[in-house]
C-alpha cells in the first residue's frame, strides 16, 4: 500500500515538474532572448516582462506543487527510490511534452540524449 | 555561440552544484545553518535566473540535459573535495549523462521558433507596448 502511495506521489511530481518546465520554457520564449531585451530596454524591463508573464506565474506554481509532492513522496518512500525515479521520469516526460506542446524538433539525437541522461541520473541518484 | 553556450551551461552547473551540496551541509553542520541557508537561497536564485536565461534562447530539450551536468559536477565535488567513495555504478551514470549532453550539444540549440508566431497568440499584445517582438528578438538568436 505504501508503495502505491509513493508511486502516485512520484507520478504527481513528474507531472507537475513537466508542466512547470513547459510553462517556464514557453514563458521565456514569449519574453524573448534575455540578452536582447536587456540590451534594448534594460534589466528592469527584463524583470517586468518575466514576472508579468502569466505562463511564468503558472510555471512557478507547478514547480511549487512538484516540490511539495516531493516532500510527501519522501515521507512515504525511500529517498533512493523517489529522487532518481522522479528525476529520470521527468527527463523523459519533458522530451515528450516539449515535442507536443512546444513544437521542438525532438530528433533521434535528442531522444538518445534524454534517455542517456535519464539513465545516468537514475544511476547517480540511486 | 558554442563558447557562450558552454560558458553559461558551466556556470549553470556550478551554481546548481553549489546549491545541492549546500543542502547536504545544511543537515550536517547545524552550527552554521543560517549563513549556509542564506547562501543556498542566493545560489538557488542565481541558478533559476541562469536557467530562465538559457530557456529564453534555447530549447527545453537542449537546456535540460545541460543542467544535468550539475549532477556530474556534484559527484566530482563529492569525490575530490569531500573525499567520498564514488561507486563504479555512479561512474557509469556520470558517463551516461556526459554522453547525453555531448549528443545534444552537437545539435542546434533552437528548433522551435519557426512555429512560434502562430502557436503563441498572446505575443501580439507585446508588440503594442513597443517592446521588441518575438520576430525581432529571435532573428538574433544564435543557431
Amino acid at each position: 500500500m505504501k508503495a502505491a502511495y509513493t508511486w502516485s506521489a512520484i507520478l504527481v511530481i513528474v507531472f507537475a515538474s513537466v508542466v512547470g518546465d513547459i510553462l517556464l520554457a514557453r514563458a521565456m520564449k514569449q519574453v524573448g532572448d534575455v540578452h536582447e531585451v536587456w540590451r534594448r530596454s534594460g534589466l528592469w524591463s527584463v524583470v517586468v516582462r518575466v514576472v508579468g508573464n502569466g505562463n511564468f506565474f503558472l510555471g512557478v506554481m507547478a514547480m511549487a506543487v512538484a516540490f511539495f509532492s516531493l516532500l510527501f513522496a519522501l515521507s512515504w518512500g525511500d529517498v533512493s527510490l523517489v529522487a532518481p525515479a522522479a528525476a529520470s521520469l521527468t527527463f523523459i516526460g519533458n522530451a515528450f511534452a516539449a515535442k507536443i506542446f512546444l513544437h521542438e524538433k525532438v530528433d533521434r539525437r535528442r531522444w538518445i540524449a534524454a534517455l542517456l541522461v535519464a539513465g545516468g541520473v537514475a544511476l547517480l541518484a540511486g | 555561440m558554442f563558447a557562450a553556450a558552454g560558458d553559461s551551461m558551466l556556470s549553470h552547473g556550478m551554481k546548481q552544484t553549489g546549491n545541492i551540496s549546500l543542502h547536504h551541509l545544511q543537515g550536517v553542520i547545524l552550527a552554521v545553518l543560517n549563513p549556509w541557508v542564506a547562501v543556498g537561497i542566493v545560489l538557488l536564485l542565481a541558478f533559476f535566473a541562469s536557467y530562465m536565461n538559457a530557456l529564453s534562447w534555447a530549447d527545453l530539450t537542449y537546456v535540460l540535459p545541460a543542467t544535468s551536468l550539475g549532477y556530474v559536477l556534484l559527484a566530482l565535488v563529492a569525490k575530490f573535495a569531500l573525499h567520498e567513495q564514488v561507486s563504479p555504478l555512479r561512474w557509469v551514470g556520470i558517463a551516461l549523462i556526459s554522453g547525453g549532453v555531448g549528443f545534444v550539444a552537437g545539435g542546434p540549440a533552437l528548433t522551435s521558433h519557426e512555429h512560434q508566431h502562430s502557436e503563441f497568440p498572446p505575443f501580439a499584445k507585446d508588440a503594442k507596448d513597443g517592446a521588441p517582438t518575438e520576430e525581432a528578438v529571435s532573428s538574433g538568436v544564435p543557431r
